[in-house]
């Protein structure tokens, strides 16, 4: 039998079955909607209220300073659109943010940019990590708001969030942060942090997917990107995701509970990874090797194309993601790569896996064993690394 | 974005993988900043095609469509080698997503690459045999970005 090992946990994880338990009696028995004012609306509001609260706590704010969203997407598109339309009443018109922001926040920026709005990206440098001294630089007097990722999707670098957040409380601008990657992976307290507004999602915790929620500090008001009913004390419309939202709020607290123990098995997995596949000669890990997610590994493999990586990785029974072009969809390989200063050759060879609770050394044993072959095998029949060989012997 | 079960044949077990010492004809198509480059050789006695190999780096579709190309010339004359068209390659793959039917265009080109280099070496101008190449060009066009 080919073993198994699920190595993409960046891009979803699986339902913990523990999460399930808590969602199963909000999917079955207690139906009613929670806007209604008989026991069984009042059952579902009530659970709605105790998960706001265990949300609350796990990120240092408040119980009426979480909305609950259908995921990290929305959360991004509400707080950045909401926030540029309505510092536009000051009279304020410029967004920065980072070259390499989940889509969510980059597509929306362009939307925002049809409008009208200057949009200035931050250089992430070659570790891919944000400076405050960049961001200092490029703040104007009419930036309203700051968006920076918390931990990058890709390369699962670590922003510099305390230090940008104040930057921007000290010049009066609006500090949002997607979380989605970094949410249960760091310690996050939005209070002591200075963050304005943060987005999270549950399916990167083993919570289930369609369900996220956006943290707004009280105080802040944004215009509404969902109207309707009077949900989420007005500013979110639609009857509420119930399960969805017990599930988010367990998946959160074990993630938060479990963290620091965790997160030492991770680091102990991704660094024996990093270090055997940096072997492999003409390799290179993408991003700094300690401001990172803990279950983030990305490297690059020159000479070979990522997507013929994954396939090969695949009927080895190893689930893993890539920035190559083909894999995204696009023309180019991920902006992500890019945006470190990875030459387009070089960032089609790339090769993200990302670990949850569920793996284990045996799974970084057997991805040792596995992609070294592979690697070689692509090499053997690529006319690309046939060059770079031929180059390697003409400068010798 | 599934391949088909003869695409993932071809990608996991290629045919003809390798270079020909000697070879009558080099041809090769694509280029790095793309993410493809397909070399294909081949060796021809008698106008027939009696032997063929390639390198390829690319992804999944890349592999399985030289693969596929070269099985498809071998024992060919170079007339029926030059009119194996891309769309004959991805039926003989059952077919590509719509996103990987550049791939197929250049096994098409590749191959004809290697032919223009035969007619080359033997001091007859091919272009009027086997047409333009466009040795770097890629169907996506992200060379132009």
């Amino acid at each position: 039998m080919v073993k198994k090992i699920y190595a993409d946990n960046a891009a979803t994880t699986a339902l913990s079955p523990k999460v399930l338990d808590k969602m199963m009696p909000y999917l079955t028995e207690i139906y009613g909607n929670p806007s209604s004012i008989y026991a069984e609306g009042v059952k579902a509001h009530n659970a709605i209220d105790t998960a706001r609260d265990e949300i609350a706590k796990c990120i240092g704010a408040s119980a009426n300073e979480i909305y609950f969203t259908s995921g990290g997407s929305e959360a991004d598109n509400w707080a950045i659109k909401g926030a540029a339309h309505s510092m536009l009443k000051k009279g304020k018109k410029h967004i920065i943010s980072s070259a390499f922001e989940h889509h969510a926040v980059l597509h929306t920026l362009d939307a925002l940019k049809k409008e009208g709005f200057e949009i200035t990206l931050l250089e992430v440098h070659e570790d891919g990590v944000v400076r405050p001294e960049d961001l200092k630089n490029a703040i104007r007097e009419d930036t309203g708001l700051v968006t920076i990722m918390y931990a990058n999707n890709e390369i699962g670098t670590i922003q510099p969030i305390s230090e940008l957040a104040e930057i921007c409380k000290n010049h009066n601008i609006i500090f949002h942060t997607d979380a989605v990657q970094a949410i249960g992976n760091v310690e996050i307290d939005v209070h002591n942090q200075n963050i304005d507004m943060l987005s999270l999602t549950a399916h990167k915790i083993h919570g289930p997917k369609g369900c996220g929620a956006l943290y707004i500090r009280k105080g802040i008001r944004i215009p509404n990107l969902i109207d309707g009913g009077a949900q989420e004390n007005g500013r979110r419309a639609g009857t509420e995701h119930l399960a969805g939202i017990v599930g988010l709020a367990e998946a959160l607290t074990l993630a938060i509970a479990e963290m620091n123990e965790r997160n030492k098995k991770l680091i102990a997995i991704r660094d024996k990874i990093i270090a055997g596949l940096l072997k492999i000669e003409r390799s290179r890990l993408n991003g700094d090797p300690v401001k990172r997610l803990p279950g983030n590994i990305n490297m690059c493999f020159e000479g070979i194309e990522g997507e013929s990586l994954l396939l090969n990785l695949d009927l080895k029974g190893i689930s893993a993601s890539s920035g190559s072009a083909c894999t995204s969809g696009s023309l180019d390989p991920s902006h992500v790569l890019l945006s470190i200063g990875l030459p387009h050759e070089i960032a089609h060879g790339s090769m993200r896996l990302s670990f949850s609770d569920d793996n284990t050394m045996e799974d970084a044993d057997y991805i040792l064993e596995t992609v070294p072959p592979i690697i070689e095998k692509l090499r053997a029949m690529s006319p690309l690394w046939e060059k770079i060989k031929k180059e390697e012997v003409l400068k010798v | 974005m599934a391949y088909s079960e003869k695409v993932m044949d071809h990608f996991a077990n290629p045919r003809n993988v390798g270079e020909i010492e000697n070879a009558d004809g080099i041809g090769e198509v694509g280029n790095s900043k793309c993410g493809d480059i397909m070399k294909m050789y081949i060796k021809v006695e008698n106008n027939i095609i009696v032997d063929v190999k390639f390198k390829t780096f690319g992804c999944g579709a890349a592999i399985a469509t030289s693969s596929m190309a070269t099985e498809l010339i071998k024992g060919k004359s170079i007339d029926d080698a030059l009119k194996l068209t891309n769309k004959a390659v991805m039926e003989a793959l059952d077919g590509l997503p719509p996103v990987k039917v550049h791939c197929s265009v250049l096994a098409e080109q590749a191959i004809k690459a290697a032919v223009s280099d035969y007619y080359t070496r033997l001091g007859i101008d091919p272009e009027p045999i086997v047409g333009h190449i466009h040795t770097e060009d890629c169907e996506h066009g992200c060379c132009n970005a």
